[in-house]
């Protein structure tokens, strides 16, 4: 957990829409995406695999490869307060200085993204004289030292291979090449996911803790909901290509609004707090090129009406105060009480936790689900 | 679940999968092949000059080797009752277009069959075998690789008692002892790569025979590649016959286009001026190759469907209603995600900066 308070904007999307080819056969992978991260928060982009996370995550950068294009919505960046760039009019050049000075990404497979053929120190240095042009040689070498010794290794491997390291060490070092020009936001697309867990929370420790040190803020991508939980500050639930739910952590985790939502925080078991039965999600996620009519969810939710059949949710900001959130889904729409277990009350003021106590004990949050 | 009851419970499943996707899920099973531009005129063509191959002769006016006059020395041109004029010995050009399609097209065929079928048996057995085995073919195929086609073309073709001269088969056979090694060399690499495969590995595991392995396993992953290789051979053999009969080494009164070359080039055609001697046979062999080499094109996009253009065709753009701005680019930069809007960008930035959220924006019912 982190000490995050609420700041400025620093990239705000909306209503982003990204098609995989176009006309007809068109796939729409991102429908109407509104997501907003603030100066140094730290925020997860939840969803199973092919619901459209990477795909947003890069159109936002525009790194996103044909046949993939945008087809809508706008992204804003905010370098400072009050000034804005939107990235999706931005030129060729534009892009150029923006990424990686202000906008890095740490991309799928990092491990696999080092040059082979090159030094770390090759390729940490390469960034240095491409954006940092009036840095010596030796200067390049030590800020590159310097960045390895942040993310935890020794300097002296400066001189290694991609293959003389571990994947826990080329992952920190894809990390340090990522904050080598000190960005504000971090674009991490499952940066832990080939790593054991003993070696992921390493990385996410030193990982929030160059944040508290450096400021950035954190878009994290990952379809582990439990590690989203522990340590991001809000959280966007994604599900065929549509945001279903946005909230605080800590309220997503303890209160969630929306069926699928709970399904994904019943698919993994609790390490404190009472028993509860993990259920999962039944079914498979769709077929983006054939989606169900209506709302994307309904044929695998148990909570479905009618009008979940025909109609299509939109992401609605629910009126609860201090409860910042938003979620599409019917049940949620004011019109009928919804079930209890997506009605538990929010914790609207989350104490911060003292560092070393357990947190509390989760919500029974599957007790009365069929 | 009793099993009697399972048929029921399935077709219930399927009424409501059917009713999910409107579209039925076996539409997605179908190949798609590329349709592009490319590949229909590519395909389209070459099915042209296979029926014209079948059919050419009997189609023809006249026989390609009947002489209309024994007093006129010169090439007649183009006329009514001869549509590409005469050659110089005074044969209908026509005829021999459309009757010297055959042998043109056996041979490539036969060339390109035969070369597909040594490179396959040569290629795979060095890339599956391995070890002295693949040395030895590797070794073979750069022989061949090296040796240089057209004298040793010649050569061989001297040889020929002028019986065989015309014999089509024969001819495509010498051609794709020549032509097999590049393809060899290629099937090989590839099965190097598929013969580390863990499927590969799972089916050896399971005590597979090699002939299975290479038939089941091996094969079926080498066909675009097969077919793409196939396609270069026929290009090969259709260039190679044409430069053999032009420089007089088949049957000369075995009609080709090649031949008809050769009768060109006898009679001055070029510095003559007589162009409906040279310029028919010669468009029919560069159109035939451009067939086949726009198939080609389809294949390696078929194989590698990054190669496929993202963008539309101006048609297919026009049939989708995409005009202006909506319209993808026909080029995509690498690292620069196109916008391609659509309808008018909602959101605005340019104003202060604060509620991240309007919250009475009615987004709802808006369905892609």
């Amino acid at each position: 957990m982190s000490t995050y308070q609420p700041g400025q904007p620093l990239l705000e999307v909306r209503g982003l829409c990204v098609d995989y080819g176009a006309g007809p056969d068109a796939v729409h992978a991102v429908v109407d995406a509104d997501l907003v991260l603030h100066r140094g928060e730290v925020l997860g982009l939840a969803g199973e695999s092919g619901s459209g996370k990477s795909t947003l995550a890069y159109a936002i950068t525009r790194l996103l490869r044909a046949p993939g294009m945008i087809t809508g919505g706008s992204v804003g960046y905010h370098p400072k307060p009050g000034t804005t760039v939107d990235l999706l009019a931005a030129s060729e050049g534009t892009l150029r200085v923006l990424r990686w000075s202000q906008i890095s990404v740490v991309m799928q497979s990092a491990m696999n993204a080092l040059n082979p053929v090159l030094s770390i120190g090759a390729q940490l240095t390469d960034v240095l004289q491409a954006h940092r042009p009036d840095l010596g040689q030796a200067e390049r070498r030590a800020r590159a030292g310097e960045l390895l010794a942040m993310v935890g290794i020794t300097a002296d491997r400066l001189g290694s291979y991609p293959h003389e390291l571990s994947g826990g060490m080329r992952q920190r070092v894809m990390i340090a090449m990522a904050l080598a020009l000190e960005p504000q936001v971090v674009i991490m697309d499952e940066p832990t996911t080939a790593l054991d867990v003993v070696t992921q929370r390493e990385i996410l420790e030193e990982l929030m803790e160059l944040r508290e040190r450096l400021g950035f803020a954190v878009l994290f991508i990952t379809h582990d909901l439990s590690l989203l939980v522990e340590i991001a500050d809000s959280i966007a639930v994604m599900y065929a290509g549509r945001l279903v739910e946005r909230a605080d952590a800590d309220a997503l985790f303890r209160a969630p609004r929306h069926p699928y939502s709970l399904g994904l925080l019943s698919s993994f078991p609790g390490l404190h707090g009472p028993r509860r039965r993990l259920t999962g999600i039944p079914g498979s996620p769709p077929d983006l090129r054939q989606l169900p009519a209506g709302c994307v969810f309904h044929p695998r939710c148990s909570y479905a009406m009618d009008r979940c059949r025909t109609d299509t949710p939109a992401l609605q900001r629910l009126d609860v105060k201090g409860d910042e959130r938003a979620v599409a889904c019917w049940l949620q729409d004011g019109s009928a009480a919804p079930p209890p277990e997506l009605a538990v009350p929010a914790p609207h003021e989350p104490p911060p936790p003292a560092p070393g106590a357990p947190p509390a004990p989760a919500p029974d949050l599957a007790r009365s689900q069929p | 679940m009793a099993i009697g009851s399972s048929t029921d419970l399935d077709s219930a499943q399927t009424a409501d999968l059917l009713e999910l996707y409107p579209n039925g899920p076996a539409s997605r099973r179908r190949v798609r092949l590329p349709r592009s531009p490319k590949v229909l005129i590519g395909l389209g063509g070459l099915i042209g000059f296979l029926v014209l191959a079948v059919i050419g002769p009997w189609i023809a006016p006249y026989s390609p080797a009947q002489v209309f006059s024994t007093t006129v020395s010169f090439p007649q041109p183009p006329s009514a009752a001869h549509l590409l004029g005469t050659t110089q010995q005074q044969q209908d050009v026509f005829s021999q277009l459309l009757a010297g399609g055959r042998s043109t097209i056996l041979v490539a065929f036969v060339a390109g069959l035969i070369a597909t079928v040594l490179s396959v048996v040569i290629g795979v057995a060095a890339g599956y075998a391995g070890g002295l085995a693949d040395d030895l073919l590797s070794m073979l195929a750069n022989l061949f690789l090296i040796l240089p086609a057209l004298p040793l073309l010649i050569v061989i073709f001297g040889f020929l008692p002028p019986s065989q001269g015309s014999d089509d088969v024969l001819i495509g056979l010498i051609i794709a002892i020549t032509g097999w090694a590049f393809g060899a060399r290629v099937l090989r690499a590839q099965t190097l790569s598929l013969r580390t495969r863990d499927y590969v590995d799972s089916a050896r595991i399971i005590g597979e025979r090699g002939w299975r392995i290479i038939g089941f396993e091996i094969l079926p992953n080498l066909i675009p590649i097969l077919a793409s290789s196939f396609l270069f051979t026929v290009l090969y053999g259709v260039g190679t016959y044409t430069a053999l009969a032009f420089l007089g080494l088949v049957n000369p009164n075995h009609v080709s286009w090649g031949g008809m070359l050769f009768y060109a080039q006898v009679a001055g055609a070029q510095q003559s001026g007589y162009w409906w001697l040279y310029i028919p046979p010669g468009m029919a062999v560069a159109l035939l190759g451009t067939c086949l080499a726009l198939l080609n094109f389809g294949i390696d996009e078929f194989i590698n469907p990054r190669l496929r253009a993202a963008g539309l065709s101006r048609r297919r753009a026009r049939r989708a209603g995409l005009t202006g701005a909506a319209r993808p680019p026909r080029r995509f930069v690498l690292g620069v995600t196109p916008v391609v809007r659509s309808v008018p960008p909602t959101g605005d930035h340019r104003g202060p900066v604060g509620e991240n959220l309007s919250a009475g924006r009615s987004r709802g019912g808006r369905q892609r």
